[in-house]
């Protein structure tokens, strides 16, 4: 099957469970969708550790069945169910039609950043405030923190984060004389230039990817989703979007981005024998490139995210995510404990040592994980670089309460921009006209 | 055709040469063109042992599904088609534009109502929940009602009922032997649709141990993205490989039976 297809597929899913849950909890009161800052303490979550039980945790993370399995020891008297119930949209498509079924929902599920908002609001999670977990807030990074935040709860705590940074082929760019850009103008320069010394090169590839657009739009300034309770506003052309359209456009339009899908076979092939030369993507991605493109080995380093005024280094996040308890749980309590040892206990080791980048800064700011030189990357001590990024993501950001079902339809609208390399302008407002149509036929008020 | 033979067979012959690569090779050489090493077995073995030899289960699974799923269509669809050719009852051209109708909606258009259905029955999350919905296949009951006008004279069965057989015993030892060739279709129609269905499983199942190998080797594949991931190409392809091969036998098998079914009824005889 086509993956257009299957995304329409999984398109008509989410947003026929959305509509359904919508109209479900608007029906049923308003007592799941406003939470008030719940405020409560540990003593609920500790109890029920003491007590024991079995619970379910849907996650396709990597490190998730070594952490169960440590949890596990930890507490003999807790059975924990680890299931993969898919990646990605996979994975919230079935929890979505779940939580409409009303049963077959995990007790915990990964939720990554920018599908949170869509279970938050849909009143589908348990507010942590109720225990207690307001008082973690300093141990993460203000991006982190904002993201698990919605409307004044707290829906689950994070576990990564990826602060975008700038990955480099080091040893083509020596071949061809080019310098590290550090601002997008001369990222442009680089681009051009390198495509003119070797054709078969590009600056990085992208074809429309709706993740890297709104982290791209983030970086540049621009807040296009602000949600307040129903009312949505929607602004795609703010300053910052357009920023970076300008930027990207230039690109596009004279075809210096390959055409190549990010995550198929033929992007891990390009990204090991140097087609792709640069990516501008989160501080997860240096375990990739380690486990996944061993002909990079030694070519790669890490650079600051080139900025636009070539000023003070500011960043966005692309990516992460933590775990929710769903309120479908039978168990909240012990499935919060869970929550609380997985990214704020002796879950977070386990997730280090399977190449996870953290949210927690005090594993951030330790030496022993800063310091590290890379062998992958030649020995640079990528780290610092990124660990510097998690302190320079622009404040402020919010995803849309239907960002899953954005960024099934980008493709349909602003991908054509990118396929027939005209402005990218016109294809975002193409995708929020569409956006806006969508929000208000679901019950939001909707403003673009 | 020589367009239409390069169309069709390139593919196969792409899936089949990246079949015996490793990983590394898959990554670094030509698509069409054989890798440094031969890893075609090695490649099976790692696919029936990674992560515990699950794609053993998705295997064992896709098979159920087939035999109880597609056996159990076929058999339906076979027994009510004649019914609806040769008897006469209250209904019937109802049932008959029901039928029509129900060709026409496509299953991905079922799939929500039908997963809301099974949660309401706790059916989700089970094999039932694949084999139910299966079983139903109104084009196969057309084809057969079909069939089985153009094939079974009604004089035939006048003769077979003044001898003094029953209706059942018309049906197991005139009927179905006259309608073979028909029910092969069916049953082939039936057998690759379930073989091949995705979309269904994907919403009703979340316990990979209950996957169909579509899904199960869709789950390998999507682990190539996004945060940790973890690309197990050669493993994909060489799990679609092994996936196919049933479904290439089954056809060599029934064929000749195929073939001869769908010409039966197109010339006057």
């Amino acid at each position: 099957m086509s993956p257009t297809r299957r995304s329409r597929q999984v398109a008509v899913v989410l947003a026929t469970a959305l509509a359904t849950a919508l109209s479900a909890c608007s029906s049923g009161g308003d007592g799941g969708t406003t939470p008030g800052g719940a405020t409560g303490t540990q003593d609920a979550v500790d109890a029920a550790l003491r007590d024991g039980g079995e619970i379910t945790y849907w996650s396709w993370t990597p490190s998730a069945k070594a952490q169960v399995e440590a949890f596990q020891q930890e507490f003999p008297n807790v059975k924990v169910n680890h299931v993969n119930a898919g990646t990605g949209n996979d994975h919230y498509t079935k929890l979505q039609n779940a939580i409409k079924a009303g049963s077959g929902a995990p007790d915990v599920a990964q939720v990554e950043y920018q599908a949170l908002p869509q279970f938050a609001l849909t009143g589908s999670l348990v507010d942590l405030g109720q225990y207690g977990f307001n008082a973690f807030e300093d141990d993460y990074t203000p991006s982190t923190w904002n993201s698990v935040k919605v409307g004044g709860g707290l829906f689950g705590l994070p576990q990564d984060s990826g602060p975008m940074a700038l990955f480099y082929n080091k040893a083509l760019f020596d071949q061809h004389g080019i310098t590290v850009p550090k601002t997008w103008t001369e990222y442009v320069e680089a681009a051009r230039k390198l495509h003119a010394a070797d054709p078969t090169k590009f600056i990085t590839s992208d074809t429309g990817d709706a993740g890297f657009a709104t982290s791209m739009i983030w970086q540049a300034g621009g807040k296009p989703f602000t949600t307040d309770g129903k009312s949505v506003k929607i602004d795609l052309q703010d300053e910052g979007a357009k920023k970076w359209t300008a930027t990207w456009d230039r690109l596009v339009e004279e075809k210096l981005v390959s055409s190549i899908p990010g995550w198929s076979d033929a992007w891990y092939k390009a990204l090991g024998d140097g087609t792709i030369a640069t990516l501008a993507t989160g501080a997860w991605m240096p375990g990739v490139l380690e486990s996944s493109v061993p002909g990079g080995a030694g070519k790669w380093a890490v650079a600051p995210m080139p900025t636009y005024d070539g000023g003070a280094p500011v960043t966005a996040e692309n990516g992460g995510g933590g775990q929710s308890v769903l309120k479908q749980s039978a168990k909240p309590a012990l499935a919060a404990a869970f929550v609380r040892w997985l990214n704020n206990g002796n879950g977070v080791k386990p997730f280090l040592e399977s190449g996870g980048f953290p949210a927690t800064k005090a594993d951030l700011g330790s030496s022993a994980f800063k310091d590290e030189a890379s062998p992958y990357f030649g020995g640079q001590q990528v780290n610092q670089v990124l660990t510097a990024a998690a302190g320079q993501v622009v404040p402020g950001w919010s995803y849309l309460p239907y960002q899953l079902y954005a960024n099934s339809i980008f493709n349909d609208t602003v991908g054509k921009s990118y396929a027939d390399a005209t402005g990218l302008d016109p294809g975002l407002t193409d995708w929020q006209k569409a956006l806006v149509d969508y929000g208000n036929q679901q019950g939001f008020t909707v403003n673009g | 055709m020589a367009v239409y033979l390069v169309y069709t067979l390139v593919p196969l012959a792409w899936l089949l040469i990246s079949a015996t690569k490793t990983q590394q090779d898959l990554l670094s050489t030509s698509g069409l063109a054989f890798g440094g090493t031969f890893a075609l077995f090695d490649n099976i073995g790692q696919t029936f042992t990674h992560d515990n030899g699950i794609f053993l289960r998705w295997l064992g699974n896709t098979l159920l599904y087939v035999v109880v799923g597609a056996g159990g269509a076929t058999a339906l669809a076979t027994a009510a088609g004649y019914g609806l050719a040769k008897y006469r009852f209250r209904g019937r051209r109802a049932v008959f534009a029901v039928l029509l109708g129900a060709i026409a909606i496509p299953g991905t258009a079922l799939a929500v109502p039908t997963f809301l259905m099974f949660s309401n029955l706790g059916l989700t999350n089970t094999p039932w929940a694949i084999i139910i919905p299966s079983l139903v296949s109104p084009f196969g009951l057309y084809l057969v009602w079909t069939y089985t006008t153009e094939a079974v004279p009604d004089e035939l069965l006048e003769a077979a009922r003044i001898d003094g057989a029953g209706e059942l015993r018309i049906f197991f030892t005139v009927t179905l032997r006259l309608l073979a060739p028909g029910v092969v279709t069916v049953a082939l129609f039936a057998v690759v649709s379930t073989w091949n269905n995705y979309f269904l499983p994907l919403i009703m199942l979340s316990e990979p141990d209950w996957y169909p190998l579509t899904v199960g080797l869709n789950q390998w594949s999507a682990q190539a993205s996004g945060v940790g991931a973890q690309p197990i190409y050669h493993l994909v392809i060489t799990g679609s490989v092994v996936t196919i091969v049933p479904l290439v036998i089954a056809f060599l098998l029934l064929q000749r039976f195929w073939q001869s079914g769908l010409t039966a009824g197109s010339v006057k005889q």
